[in-house]
């Protein structure tokens, strides 16, 4: 019989019934008493210098209470970079002030130079257009091509930066020599130059911050749309507004999506909160869907070249990529870890490869900052060597599974080394691909391409075997190699004297259920109902600390934190009810949701100990305190290593060149898996994310600096009749060996594997219809297909 | 100023707007009705989906004075009398058609809408009448399936699960 | 957006007085408002036509021609003319999307005469005519470029008269992000000969394919198109989404593949 709760259950979200009756509560739907609202005066020129801001001019129209600028700022800290890379060289990366305010010039369009705090939005934005108007600023030439930027040493983003290069990085610089003479000594090198677009998050929440002052006691209050308000709160207070940490409360109610652009501190947050401070009075902020795409942090924007050197079958020898990463015009919170350590560290995949080297320049540009998203140097890391491997094959005329298998590391060679650095712990990569294969109907994929031509259209097959690194850890090691913050995590578990349970959690969850899996993971420990579990997130007054979710880490760090914590109600529980039961405390086993004495049927349930611990008449008060709540801190000793294969069928269109997906399938190794419909959810929607990259997604700056592609009119976003029903399958579960829930990451899969089994297939299908194209940058827009097949 | 009366979600009620208020504006910050949100500028995400006299419409593009008397029907009114889930609320959540919850409450209008158009619609009338809903957590996957559950179809066979 | 005053007329005459009086005509608004909203526009008064009966609604007249109210929106359209001009009924069921086609209406997509709107070549293709408050326009004569129509300054439309090929369809393939048309193309075959009017491609906004029309009224099948060139790319569209010779590329596809589903 199935199981109706508990681990390895799809229990339904109890987050919906919120969502769907119109009850989330997300931060611009949070009404307070006398609110200001503030609108932020953007740069309409990718870099200039400020020469003049009459703040005056507006200060008398109707409604406005405050107009701040850069200056206003300039005694204050910036928002800093959480991971220093250093160079090859050994010297520090470079790494420009990032202010509330942008102050002396600006440095893309969108950045923001003033900001206008009025009665109604409206008013406030009348004045701050009439602020624009009058703000004096002297354009520069616009630094927008990385390969041009780095050559440049007269025009600069940041004046005291000559190259605009932000580091020059080498992972593992003492390999380099090794695998330049495992390259030249190849049989085979592939070579192949591709872009990785850069893409605009767009959760389709737009970013909202409400600022909150005190002066009757000194405190501040942040409601802000964060992946992450423990980080957001520290950065606030340690450098960017020197608030004492204990007088500022972060609230991350609802969040409408993330994806990564809200994990970082932005500048409208530290300005509603300095606003509310000066004028005594709540502050709200908005972003409409064009400052989205102009201020809200980008992801990806890699030009890599990679080489593959192997034997004539294909067997892998070494791996070297040089890539210019674009950091944009300011460093957002992990812009120097994601192309660095998420990426170059990832650069062997889930093969047994002797020599990899990865160097990457980071570069600054007048474009928006460019920061994790979802993936984070992992799709870059995966989508250069899957399409490397693939070029490989086609031009060693061997069949891309195949070639994959020979180099596919076997489940008797882990614990794994990999030359780049990391120890992948455990996996099946065979399974996921089999089952792959079996799944996508691959025996009869020929005769579908039959089906196809007959239909005017050309069928092709992409394949990728992917593997990542997620829930980033442990503390100390990151900490050697740049990271200025711990990545544990925390929770507190809160037994009530009726028996109820509150579990505070640093993890955040936008739509990640965390509400009903964590549930699920702990009343199935306690063996309590669901129902009796309650999960509280997003807030700072409520919860020990946290580190937030990203990266894939929320289950394994957050929940691994959890369980760690329940291990220490259990313990304290054991005492309890040995006390009760007149047993000694070794002499008791916690089952089911009962403790009970070994080897007799005295016992007594959670509830009866939990009441017991509030209402301590018959209890060992000598020798424990009355209550039932403990903390956990989790610092986890590895990454865990999530993989899997997918399989991607198109059809392209001869004559417009469109692409329709016609079969998209995952084989995904997720180690043991607590609720499978929220799993295959976070599949689907990293799916669609990497086809979107793939397919239709991309962010164009012109020679100017002028973005684009700044509204949904240019931007294309994956739309339900752009996708089929997708495939996925995580039965394949080698459980992570080293955190106490067996679990690895499953939010970012799907957009790390997908995009090159994508273009995977695409090439496939022009090869077979006689087009001999080797590459297409991403996106394959019908345009670009078009193209490629004209030669 | 004028005075805007409305029906909204069965009850009369009036708001003083000007010319350039938005529907929306209306529901959210007038009435308090949160549930309709705003994703976008340019009428493209369907976040801010209502219906107007029985029609779906983009609530951040229509003027509130403009539809002065008209029936309005946000999210806030479709759950059943009772309270609970309707049938296409339930299999929202059933089938985990939603995430993050922000373009939920224009996802639950728009496939009201369609149901009410073509009580049977297939898998490619479903995705083709999304065109105006974008959603960025689900890939659609499972909101296709909701409201096709919701019809009343097989939609295991239908998604080949 | 700026704010305005606002009139909402209940007739054709009063609503030409406001407009008259320097009114801005608001119809759908489902381009109007998000210009608005960018500040891109502003009007100091606008003059709602959404409460004007007399613009409403669809008939067949006594010559045969389907008469749509200007106010008549896209879905209106879509449902009503399915049977007597299945082409129009599908162009108008695949505008925008389904919020935008309840509120969209056929007088403002023409008044607006956006190069990539889908109505303008229907009426183009057609050879409809465009009535206004004061005259009656032929096609041929309405469109006048990117954004310009012959309307003049106070002049709104009331009605568009379609009269009904025997054979139509129209091929959208659209811009992927706006989906709007990249490239659309409406082909209409009456007795006297066939019409192909094309949306989206060109910078003067929709046109004729006056050689696919020779080509076509001689012998109405996709191979008559085979032996063709593409139309010109020069004053094509050419921009991130396509360029000017792609886009010409597929106005003889859209072309062929409308003949062949007419």
């Amino acid at each position: 019989m199935p199981k109706d709760s508990g681990i390895g259950v799809a229990s339904k979200r109890r987050e919906d019934f919120r969502f769907l009756t119109g009850r989330g509560k997300y931060t611009d739907d949070v009404a307070l008493q006398g609110q200001l609202y503030a609108v932020m005066v953007r740069s309409e020129v990718a870099h200039g210098k400020i020469k003049k801001i009459d703040t005056e001019a507006i200060s008398e129209m109707p409604g406005v209470r405050a107009v701040f600028t850069g200056e206003d700022f300039s005694e204050v800290g910036g928002n800093p970079a959480g991971w220093l890379i250093n160079s090859r060289d050994g010297t520090p990366m470079r790494e420009p002030k990032r202010p509330v305010l942008a102050h002396g010039k600006v440095r893309h369009v969108g950045d923001a130079y003033a900001a206008v705090v009025a009665e109604t939005l409206q008013q406030a934005k009348d004045a701050a257009e009439k602020l624009a108007e009058s703000a004096v600023i002297e354009e520069l030439p616009a630094i927008v091509d990385m390969a041009g930027a780095i050559s440049d040493s007269e025009n600069r983003v940041h004046d005291e930066i000559d190259d605009n290069l932000c580091f020059d990085w080498g992972w593992i610089e003492d390999n380099r020599e090794v695998v330049d003479k495992a390259l030249t000594s190849s049989p085979h090198v592939t070579t192949l130059q591709l872009v990785n677009n850069r893409l605009v998050p767009n959760a389709v929440e737009p970013r909202s911050s409400i600022g909150e002052y005190d002066p009757g006691t000194g405190e501040y209050k942040l409601t802000t749309t964060s992946q992450n308000p423990h980080l957001t709160r520290l950065l606030i207070c340690a450098f960017v507004l020197g608030i004492p940490e204990h007088k500022l409360t972060v609230v991350a109610p609802d969040v409408g999506g993330g994806f990564g652009s809200k994990i970082y501190h932005y500048g409208e947050e530290a300005l509603v909160l300095a606003a509310a401070r000066k004028l005594g009075r709540p502050v709200r902020w908005t972003a409409d869907r064009s400052e989205s795409f102009l201020s809200d942090a980008h992801g990806r924007d890699h030009l890599t070249t990679i080489e593959v050197g192997s034997t004539m079958d294909g067997e892998i020898l070494a791996i070297r990529t040089s890539t210019l990463a674009n950091v944009g015009a300011y460093l957002s919170n992990f812009s120097t870890v994601t192309p660095t350590f998420l990426h170059g560290t990832l650069m062997a995949g889930p093969y047994k490869v002797p020599h990899v080297y990865v160097n990457l320049k980071a570069v600054f540009t007048n474009t928006a900052p460019v920061d994790a998203y979802r993936g984070a140097g992992r799709p870059e890391a995966t989508y250069s060597l899957e399409r490397a491997i693939d070029k490989l094959s086609r031009e060693l005329n061997l069949d891309p599974i195949e070639v994959r298998k020979k180099n596919l590391l076997t489940p008797d060679q882990f614990p794994y080394t990999s030359p780049v650095g990391l120890i992948y712990d455990i996996g099946n990569y065979q399974n996921t691909l089999d089952k792959a294969i079996e799944l996508a109907d691959l025996k009869n994929f020929e005769s579908r391409v039959k089906k196809s031509k007959s239909n005017g259209k050309l069928r092709g097959l992409g394949l990728s075997t992917w593997i990542e690194a997620c829930g980033i850890a442990p503390s100390n090691l990151v900490g050697q190699l740049g990271a200025r913050v711990g990545l544990y995590d925390a929770a507190t578990v809160r037994v009530s004297a009726t028996g109820t349970i509150q579990v505070m959690t640093g993890a955040h969850s936008h739509g990640q259920g965390h509400e009903t899996a964590f549930a699920q993971l702990v009343a199935s420990k306690l063996g309590v109902a669901e129902d009796a579990v309650e999960i509280v997130h997003g807030d700072t007054s409520k919860i020990p600390f946290g580190m937030g979710s990203y990266g894939s880490r929320s289950l394994a760090v957050c929940g691994s934190a959890m369980d760690r914590a329940v291990d220490k109600i259990i313990e304290k529980g054991k005492k309890i009810a040995a006390h009760m039961l007149e047993a000694d405390e070794i002499d008791i086993t916690f089952e089911n949701g009962n403790f009970t004495v070994n080897g007799t049927d005295k016992s007594k349930s959670f509830g009866e100990v939990a009441f017991s611990a509030y209402v301590p008449h018959n209890y060992p008060l000598e020798t424990l305190e009355p209550g039932l709540e403990e903390t956990a801190f989790y610092d986890p000793n590895n990454f865990t290593y999530p993989a899997g294969a997918y399989l991607c069928e198109v059809e392209v269109d001869p004559d417009t060149g469109k692409v329709t997906i016609c079969s998209f399938t995952c084989a995904d190794d997720f180690g043991n898996v607590i609720n499978p419909m929220i799993v295959d959810g976070q599949v689907h929607g990293g799916v669609a994310q990497g086809i979107g990259q793939a397919l239709t997604e991309q962010t164009v700056y012109n020679e100017e600096g002028q973005l684009l592609t700044a509204s949904y009119m240019d931007y294309t976003m994956p739309r339900a009749d752009d996708l089929p029903f997708l495939k996925v399958d995580h039965s394949c579960q080698t459980p992570c060996t080293h955190n106490p829930l067996g679990v690895k990451g499953c939010g970012e899969a799907g957009a790390i594997g997908s995009p090159p089994a994508v273009v995977n297939a695409v090439v496939d299908a022009l090869n077979r219809g006689g087009h001999a194209v080797t590459h297409i940058d991403m996106p394959l827009s019908p345009h670009r297909v078009w193209q490629a097949m004209q030669g | 100023m004028t005075t805007v009366k409305l029906s909204v979600n069965g009850k009369e009620m009036s708001a003083e707007v000007e010319g350039r208020t938005l529907l929306v504006d209306v529901l959210r910050e007038k009435l308090g009705l949160t549930g309709t949100h705003v994703g976008c500028d340019t009428s493209q995400c369907g976040a801010c989906t209502v219906h107007v006299d029985g029609k779906s419409m983009k609530s951040c593009s229509v003027l509130a004075i403009d539809v002065a008397g008209a029936e309005v029907t946000t999210i806030e009114g479709m759950a059943n009398p009772d309270g609970s889930l309707s049938v296409i609320q339930a299999a929202f959540k059933e089938h985990h058609g939603l995430q993050c919850g922000f373009c939920t409450p224009g996802m639950v209008m728009t496939a009201a809408a369609l149901l009410k158009e073509n009580p049977v619609p297939t898998e490619g009338e479903v995705r083709a009448y999304l065109e105006g809903n974008i959603c960025r957590c689900t890939g659609y996957h499972n909101i296709v399936k909701a409201i096709l559950a919701a019809s009343g179809q097989d939609v295991a066979a239908m998604a080949g699960e | 957006m700026y704010n305005f005053d606002f009139t909402r007329p209940s007739t054709i005459k009063e609503a030409v007085a406001a407009i008259g009086a320097g009114g801005q005509a608001l119809s759908g608004g489902q381009t109007l408002i998000p210009t608005m909203k960018a500040r891109l526009a502003m009007p100091e008064t606008l003059v709602s036509l959404t409460g004007i009966q007399e613009m409403k609604g669809i008939c067949t007249n006594d010559a045969g021609q389907i008469c749509i109210g200007a106010a008549t929106t896209h879905a209106e359209v879509a449902h009503e003319v399915a049977k007597s001009y299945p082409a129009l009924s599908d162009l108008a069921g695949h505008i925008g999307d389904p919020a935008v086609r309840n509120r969209g209406t056929i007088g403002g997509s023409l008044a607006n005469n956006d190069p990539s709107a889908c109505y303008p070549s229907a009426v183009l293709g057609s050879g409809a005519i465009v009535k206004t408050n004061s005259r009656e326009i032929a096609a041929d004569d309405f469109f006048q470029g990117m954004f310009t129509t012959a309307l003049e300054e106070g002049e709104i439309i009331t009605e568009v008269k379609f009269p009904v090929p025997q054979k139509a369809n129209y091929q959208k393939f659209v811009q992927p992000a706006s989906r709007f048309a990249l490239v659309g193309v409406f082909v209409a075959k009456f007795a006297d000969g066939v019409r192909v009017a094309v949306t989206g491609a060109s910078g003067e906004g929709v046109f004729r394919w006056t050689e696919a029309e020779v080509a076509l009224s001689k012998d109405f099948s996709a191979a008559t198109l085979d032996g063709m060139a593409a139309p010109s790319a020069d004053g094509m569209i050419s921009d991130l989404h396509g360029t000017g010779a792609y886009r010409a590329h597929l106005v003889k596809v859209m072309t062929a593949r409308a003949v062949v589903a007419a």
